[in-house]
């Protein structure tokens, strides 16, 4: 093993989980520099969690070594556990008490002295806005405050590395923006995050460095424009009226250098990859006009995981029940 | 390993803020037993004779130890909504002591069903339970209660660390504690019963420790029920205490 610098917070390599016969983990590296965020990104039953549970000192490693804040996880995980603040993808959060009781109990059991665990508690209810609630049992909050107690609850010890699971799955709109913000502000502050996520656009908004997994192993990696590079930009997306049309438009658009990068023959659709802005989309709906093909809808849409895999593996995200287990 | 008591004094304190904030358990305490107490009394106390004792006397025994030992599914149950809402574990990923997290609820569950044991204790009196024996018995039966409820409870958490499923849980929680209660010298002399049942009923905890009680609070023979029914509480913490302990360590390990 290299030494390692203190300009890398997370260095795992040949990360390795097997569940009975299933191969939950197969071979992953992960390399998080110090205040960055690193978002794996992959589809339901990918090893997500597996990866963040493992590197979280939750789960035995069965093959490769990670090291947390320079700290050996498998070796010392109780040194390891002082570096780290976790958000799992359950809201871990405790009904019966208040935000404020909820975050003082973390903050005992964390060590801290009493004096001190009030005056946390304090401080992150006001950062994380929760100082009006503070009082209330956690029972009655939204499913955005839970999440960000939830966080608050991770952040006590002011961690080195936070590791969010699935931080916004199953949040409105408004509450995922307000989650992204509290990520971003805790970055500008020296956190380093391991996010874990199933949407494309949370990977490329937070993120540096971008993993991409799928059946336990990386299928691709990079910043966020290096993978958008490869998947390409906005997908234009038509709808025509039947079978032949959809030869037909096909047949067009490559006859024009469109890249097709999607192709639905039940629903007549076809997905192309938008190269040059809004003016190629009344372009190319122009030329497949005047060629005749009759386009009855037309969506224009940001890559998603599932374009990602279409690109990459050339299949779609598999949602079959038995891979879709979390 | 050195934070276990002052970890096990926060999450003793969590568990009684979560008595009192959670009407299902306020009634499990309060409501439950007083419904027992007057169900019996009124339904069996008729048609039940008891040689040496009223069936009053006799039965109070019975429904102290009964309720002490559906306080084992209280236990497994708040500690199975622990597990399932990821509490244990961001406990786990905590510097803090883990025994504590179950230290600390069975501590606050014993006690509780104590409690309850008061309340039984008075609505007892008003119908007609008038208990004999002196401050020493009354003091040994507390004991004796006090221990078993605490064993009963580490058997709740025993189970809700093997089966972490409320659901899957609360069925089997019957299976277990119902034939335990009822198969038992709580309600009526196992002598009435037939043999197989008979053997079984006698020498089982609860019944152990329904004998220890009642022998303390009425004029019935104690048979060597107390010596026994503080050795099977005993047994019972010696198994369950450890296996507690390497399930936790476990975690994180495979
Ligand atoms: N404790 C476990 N026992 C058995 N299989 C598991 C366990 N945890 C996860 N798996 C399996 O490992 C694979 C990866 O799961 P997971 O890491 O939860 O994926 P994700 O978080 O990406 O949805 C899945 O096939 C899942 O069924
Ligand atoms: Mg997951």
């Amino acid at each position: 093993m290299t030494t390692v610098t203190s300009e890398t917070a997370i260095r795992a390599s040949g990360l390795t989980k097997s569940f009975g016969d299933v191969k939950a983990v197969v071979g992953v590296d992960i390399e998080v520099p110090r205040a960055t965020v690193t978002a794996i990104l992959g589809p339901n039953g990918a090893g997500k969690t597996t990866v963040v549970r493992m590197l979280t000192t939750l789960l035995k490693i069965d093959a490769g070594t990670a090291e947390v804040g320079g700290v050996n996880v498998a070796k010392d995980p109780n040194a390891a556990r002082l570096k780290i603040g976790l958000t799992g993808q359950d809201t871990a959060v405790d009904e019966l008490l208040t935000g404020r009781e909820n975050l003082i109990l973390i903050a005992r059991l964390t060590r801290l002295s009493k004096q001190e665990a009030i005056r946390r508690a304090d401080e992150l209810l006001t950062r994380f806005d929760l100082h009006e609630a503070a009082d209330r049992n956690a029972g009655t909050y939204s499913g955005g405050m839970r999440r960000r107690l939830d966080l608050a609850a991770s952040m006590i010890a002011d961690p080195e590395v936070l590791f969010l699971d699935e931080p916004t799955t199953g949040l409105d709109p408004r509450s995922r923006i307000d989650i992204w913000k509290k990520i971003e502000e805790l970055v500008a502050g020296g956190t380093t995050v391991l996010l874990t996520t199933q949407y494309l656009d949370e990977a490329d908004e937070l993120a540096d460095d971008i993993v991409v997994i799928d059946h336990g192993t990386v299928i691709a990696r990079g910043t966020s424009d290096e993978l958008k590079d490869r998947v390409g930009g906005q997908r234009l997306e038509f709808k025509v009226s039947g079978p032949e049309a959809l030869d037909h438009a096909a047949e067009k658009l490559e006859a024009q250098n469109v890249e097709i990068v999607g192709r639905d023959e039940r629903e007549h659709r076809i997905t192309v990859a938008l190269t040059e802005g809004a003016t190629q989309v009344a372009r190319l709906i122009d030329s497949l006009e005047f060629e005749g093909v009759k386009i009855e809808e037309v969506f224009v849409h940001r890559p998603t995981l599932d374009d990602v895999f279409l690109t990459l593996t050339g299949q779609h995200v598999a949602t079959d029940e038995e891979e879709s287990l979390s | 390993m050195s934070h276990v008591f002052g970890d096990t004094m926060l999450l003793f304190r969590r568990s009684v803020t979560h008595t009192f904030r959670s009407p299902e358990i306020l009634v499990g305490v309060t409501v439950s037993p007083i419904m027992f107490v007057l169900i019996f009394r009124y339904v069996f106390g008729g048609a039940i004779e008891i040689a040496g004792t009223s069936y009053v006397n006799f039965l109070m025994a019975g429904i102290f130890i009964q309720s002490i030992s559906f306080g084992a599914l209280t236990t497994a149950m708040s500690l199975a909504y622990d597990f399932e809402k990821g509490i244990v574990e961001r406990f786990f990923t905590l510097p803090m002591s883990r025994p504590a997290i179950v230290i600390g609820r069975t501590i606050a569950d014993a006690i509780r069903a104590i409690f309850s044991v008061f309340v039984m204790v008075i609505i007892g009196y008003i119908v007609g339970y008038r208990p004999v024996g002196g401050p020493l018995d009354y003091l040994a039966a507390l004991g004796v209660m006090v221990l078993f409820s605490f064993a009963i409870s580490w058997v709740g958490a025993l189970l809700a660390i093997f089966i972490p499923n409320p659901e899957a849980l609360q069925q089997l929680s019957f299976v277990i504690i119902l034939p335990l209660t009822f198969v038992s010298s709580a309600f009526v002399d196992p002598a009435t019963m037939p043999a197989g049942l008979q053997a079984f009923a006698e020498n089982q905890p609860v019944s152990q420790a329904v004998d220890a009680v009642r022998s303390l609070t009425t004029d019935l023979p104690a048979d060597g029920s107390i010596l026994n029914s503080i050795l099977w509480s005993i047994g019972i913490l010696v198994v369950a205490v450890p296996t507690v302990g390497w399930a936790f360590r476990r975690v994180g390990s495979r």
